[in-house]
């Protein structure tokens, strides 16, 4: 109906032709669509089906919607452009983003059946809110419209709010959801109000159209205060420090599988939209606010790391050093800093669900042994469980033949090109600390005897796939690191270089000073 | 068959075999037997590989052998560069040379955890022989921290009371250090646009580098601190005794014997490869530091009545005299740095192994509790002679040699750093020959002594190589320095040349 509608309208009514959606359109939000159709799915299966076994049927369909999501978006990259009024931009950064979040959304799915089992969670809920979820978390990454970006992030963010409060009997379970979400929506309050004055300050909302304006003229102070603002409310999404509070507290009451999506996904969707926004508008002045939070972020938290004994917060606080390894290829050039994020987001997202996995796995009803002194003699115990978390937390280091060492080798490589010494030294240095506190995990499971005797249950055929595809992914990414930066580069040159507008009319053309 | 087509893939064979083995060997079902035969098996084809270097060797010749050069990632500019010159090549045989020794020594020591024992063994050695074949800058960082796993999962599992502090101090110790040398490859990557060490030395040398004049001391520093740190060089060093105190016999043989070599070879290779000018400036506070490391570790090592704390801090006396050497610039110096570095790999490896197999009897290394243990075990006490004597420095035995091509470098750079350095060799001969009178000579004070059995076969077979190869090299130095010569003098080119032909060239 549409097709015809859009090829017939122009004959006849060649102005509104362009105030309606096309095909195309529809093509460059495939995988969203599909996610939420599997998502309503799941949603009307649950009351359909036994409350006992349908648990797995509901996560099968929702796997299937993941990889339908992936074929979505294979069929997405086929129609690069810009869709729905230049608010969509279906590019190789888009892309990239869009496999990796829904990537990362099927292995969680994956690795939460029998944690759903064990914790004895309603399974409907969860896994539509998983889907509802890399929606939100898929449009942040092809939005360029500031306003588009704040919808899908709300998108995102609502269902994480609700997913950390998941496991209902416990207190700090809710305490998790709920300051999650008073945080949460003050963080998205500020970048709404920067996403204001912006408006204010140009005349748009639209991203490429505001770097050219001010890429035209010299930046005005209100559109520098508009940037600090977004970078507020981003930078809490991704936990970077002074805006970190939240993590540990929030990481330690949610359910683990759910920890494993809250901190690569969303993280990954906000750095997306924030490597748009820092690099498209180009407002230079930003450049010693991201150096401070980026050295504050990977001091703080691997120097936090250090003291916790409770495996969750530990990983909470390395999650945050990790978002100030990846703030610090923000505050280098362009081309070498967009690739270099893009290749540590993937990186970091293999390594971190695959990490949490295993903690889930072996965290048991009631998550009840998380701390690391439960983790005696796991290499005992449970030899491959401990090899793999093992291969992990070595990755997190930045151990070479892992994908963590090259994430990390070309985040400092791009930060040294771009004369950041001293950045670069704070991040060595601290990826030197933080060698420790993963070091006591793996001390903990070879070179202790277990003084309790903590159980661990026979891994299930669901989590075995979901490490595996984590394994191969950081083994892969450390000795063949190539083709997905190959990749991300020639996506950076997309986003530096971004595509002409083609359908103008509904912005204020006014408003638009040619640089040319 | 006609070997030499083996060359252009000889290092990767060398470099990857026991990798091989190692990942075969997780496969192994737990029958320790086999798992031991395998590692053995594994390693001494490891080492006959490797004796296809010096088999075909150009020792006249100063360029890289054996290259390989394939692009691995295009951007960032990195390659799989291997190739060896007469510095790595007997680094690499030395390496090949104790490994099959661990897996004898360790025959019966190891009785749990035997798989997990053995692969990291023979990971740990593909990464050891990964650092001296890589010529390029990140494949050499790259196997440079892929020592660091394996060694400290061999001491904190494997190893006695404090093995847990001992793990973690060594691995934090040397990954903090090294994360300065990883600045500093970044930074010659950002400014040359390669990871190559051929490449970068050349742009350095002929002036191509932006900014290098004012970031080449921070760069020499960034360099140095990894090296200073592994070798160790005082006051970098009080993770060694730790390290050694705790780790199992087969770690301690590979850690002094190989790792610590890490740094003095990184020190050859690096600091003097691309930086002389700044290797110049630094030389004075370095040889000092040098001769604090001779004098100190040995006078320490003197009081110690831990018998493997005292080797422990023998090698920091003894490494002292390879950064010594590599320091003064000459080629006496050089030369003996390097053959140092060998007999020292050789004779303390030698020693830890028969410390280890005394502490398998008695389960200790406390001095005090032997004494006249040339009675119930001769075998035992003439091969620790042997060894004892050739670590002190005993003319004809392998450790005279490379001090006295040192300490005639010393001369050369200031008499007083010679005459300093001498004085070492003294010290040496005190601490070694006081502790093995103290272990073997008078009577038997503690009866359960005299119920310990000699050598077994297996330990005769990890001790005697040692011994055979101390004597060896030190009767026939020529037929190592031959190769070492030539490459020595390239790596001095760019210094002013100092005609130092003393013996043996």
């Amino acid at each position: 109906m549409t097709m015809l509608f859009a090829t017939l309208m122009p004959t006849f009514l060649p102005a509104y032709s362009q105030l309606l959606p096309q095909s195309a359109d529809y093509i460059r939000i495939l995988p969203e669509i599909v996610l939420s159709i599997f998502g309503m799915i799941v949603m009307f299966m649950e009351p359909l089906l036994d409350k006992e076994t349908g648990q797995r049927v509901l996560g099968w369909i929702a796997f299937l919607g993941a990889l339908s999501g992936i074929g979505a978006t294979w069929f997405m990259a086929q129609a690069p452009g810009l869709a729905f009024w230049n608010t969509v931009q279906v590019d190789g950064f888009s892309i990239f983003f869009h496999a990796l979040v829904i990537a990362i959304a099927a292995v969680v799915i994956l690795s939460s059946y029998d944690y759903m089992a064990v914790q004895h969670i309603r399974a409907g809920e969860y896994y539509a809110l998983i889907l509802f979820g890399t929606v939100g978390m898929a449009l942040m990454s092809s939005a360029v419209e500031l306003v588009l970006i704040f919808i899908a992030l709300e998108i995102s963010s609502i269902s994480s709010y609700i997913l950390s409060g998941f496991r209902r009997q416990e207190a700090s379970s809710t305490e998790s959801s709920l300051k999650y979400f008073l945080l949460g929506s003050f963080a998205t309050a500020f970048f709404l109000y920067g996403v204001a004055l912006m408006f204010g300050a140009t005349g748009s909302t639209n991203i490429d159209q505001i770097g050219r304006i001010l890429q035209a003229a010299p930046v005005p102070t209100l559109a520098f205060v508009a940037v600090a603002l977004m970078f507020v409310g981003l930078g809490f999404k991704v936990g970077a420090s002074p805006f970190h509070v939240w993590t540990p507290d929030v990481y330690e009451g949610a359910p683990v599988p759910i920890v494993g999506l809250m901190s690569t996904g969303p993280k990954a969707a906000a750095f997306a939209v924030l490597l748009r926004i820092v690099f498209v508008i180009n407002v230079h002045a930003i450049f010693w606010v991201i150096w401070i939070v980026a050295a504050l972020s990977m001091t703080l938290g691997n120097i936090s790391a250090l003291v916790q004994g409770n495996v969750k917060r530990l990983l909470a606080y390395s999650s945050i050093a990790h978002a100030g390894y990846l703030l610090v290829a923000f505050a280098a050039a362009p081309e070498l800093g967009i690739s270099a994020a893009m290749f540590y987001t993937a990186t970091y997202a293999a390594m971190n669900v695959g990490a949490f996995a295993v903690v889930s796995h072996f965290a048991n009803a009631g998550e009840r042994y998380v701390t690391l002194e439960d983790y005696e003699g796991l290499g005992r115990s449970s030899p491959i469980l401990a090899a793999t978390l093992t291969i992990f937390l070595l990755s997190l280091i930045g151990i070479p033949m892992t994908g963590g060492f090259f994430a990390k080798f070309y985040v400092f490589s791009a930060a040294v090109k771009a004369n950041l010494i001293w950045l670069t030294i704070i991040g060595v240095l601290n990826s030197g600390v933080g060698a420790y506190y993963y070091l006591r995990i793996i001390v903990m499971m070879y070179m202790k005897e277990s003084r309790k005797n903590v159980p661990v249950s026979p891994v299930p055929f669901t989590l075995r796939l979901a490490l595996a595809i984590c394994i191969v992914a950081t083994i892969y990414l450390g000795i063949f690191p190539e083709s997905i930066l190959q990749y991300a580069q020639e996506s950076a040159q997309t986003l530096v270089q971004p595509v002409a507008p083609q359908n103008n009319m509904v912005v204020p053309v006014s408003a638009v000073r040619e640089p040319f | 068959m006609n070997t030499e087509n083996l060359s252009p893939i000889i290092l990767s064979l060398i470099t990857f075999t026991p990798l091989a083995g190692g990942l075969l060997l997780m496969l192994f079902p737990r029958r320790d037997r086999d798992i031991r035969i395998f590692a053995l098996v594994i390693s001494l084809l490891t080492f006959a590989l490797s004796l296809h270097l010096p088999a075909h060797f150009h020792r006249e010749h100063a360029e890289f052998r054996f290259e390989i050069d394939k692009a691995w990632v295009s951007t960032p500019n990195i390659h799989y560069h291997m190739g060896i010159d007469g510095i790595s090549l007997w680094l690499i045989v030395l390496t090949t040379f104790l490994t099959p020794l661990c897996v004898l020594i360790s025959w019966n020591s190891i009785h749990e955890r035997v798989k997990e024992f053995f692969i990291l063994l023979l990971i740990l050695e593909t990464a050891l022989i990964g650092v001296f074949t890589s010529l390029d800058l990140f494949l050499f960082y790259f196997f440079w921290e892929s020592t660091l796993i394996p060694m400290a999962l061999l001491i904190g599992i494997f190893g006695h009371e404090r093995k847990v502090y001992a793990a973690v101090k060594f691995f934090m110790y040397t990954m903090i250090a090294s994360v300065f040398m990883l600045a500093a490859i970044l930074w010659l990557y950002a400014h040359t646009g390669s990871f190559d060490f051929v490449t970068i030395r050349e742009q350095i040398a002929s002036g191509a580098v932006s900014h290098f004049p004012a970031a080449g001391q921070w760069l020499f520093l960034g360099f140095f601190l990894a090296f200073a740190v592994k070798v160790p060089l005082f006051p970098f060093h009080t993770w060694l005794p730790d390290a050694h105190v705790e780790a199992p016999t087969a770690g301690s043989v590979l850690l002094a014997g190989v790792l610590l070599k890490m740094g003095t070879y990184g020190m050859l290779r690096f600091n003097l490869g691309l930086f002389p000018e700044q290797a110049r400036q630094n030389a004075w506070w370095i040889m000092i530091l040098a001769l604090i490391g001779i004098i100190y570790g040995a006078l320490v090592a003197m009081v110690q009545p831990n018998m493997k704390k005292l080797i422990a801090y023998s090698s920091v006396s003894h490494l002292g005299f390879v950064v010594l050497g590599i320091f003064s610039f000459t080629q006496a110096g050089l030369n003996g740095a390097m053959f140092v570095m060998l007999a020292h790999g050789i004779s303390t490896g030698g020693l830890f192994m028969l410390s280890g197999i005394l502490h398998e009897r008695r389960h200790t290394y406390e001095i005090s509790e032997f004494g006249g243990l040339a009675s119930p075990m001769p075998v035992y006490a003439a091969s620790y002679l042997v060894i004892v004597l050739a670590s002190a420095g005993l003319p004809l035995l392998n450790g005279f040699i490379g001090e006295f091509l040192v300490l005639s470098g010393a001369f050369q750079s200031r008499p007083i750093y010679g005459i300093l350095g001498a004085t070492g060799v003294i010290w040496s001969s005190i601490y070694l020959l006081w502790m093995y009178q103290r272990v073997f000579y008078g009577k038997v004070t503690h009866a359960v002594n005299n119920s310990l059995h000699d050598l077994s076969g297996f330990e005769k077979w990890a001790v005697w190589p040692c011994a055979v190869a101390a004597l060896v090299m030190g009767v026939a130095p020529i037929l190592w320095l031959s190769a070492i010569d030539p490459a020595v003098q390239a790596a001095l080119t760019p210094f002013v040349r100092v005609a130092s032909r003393v013996v043996g060239q």
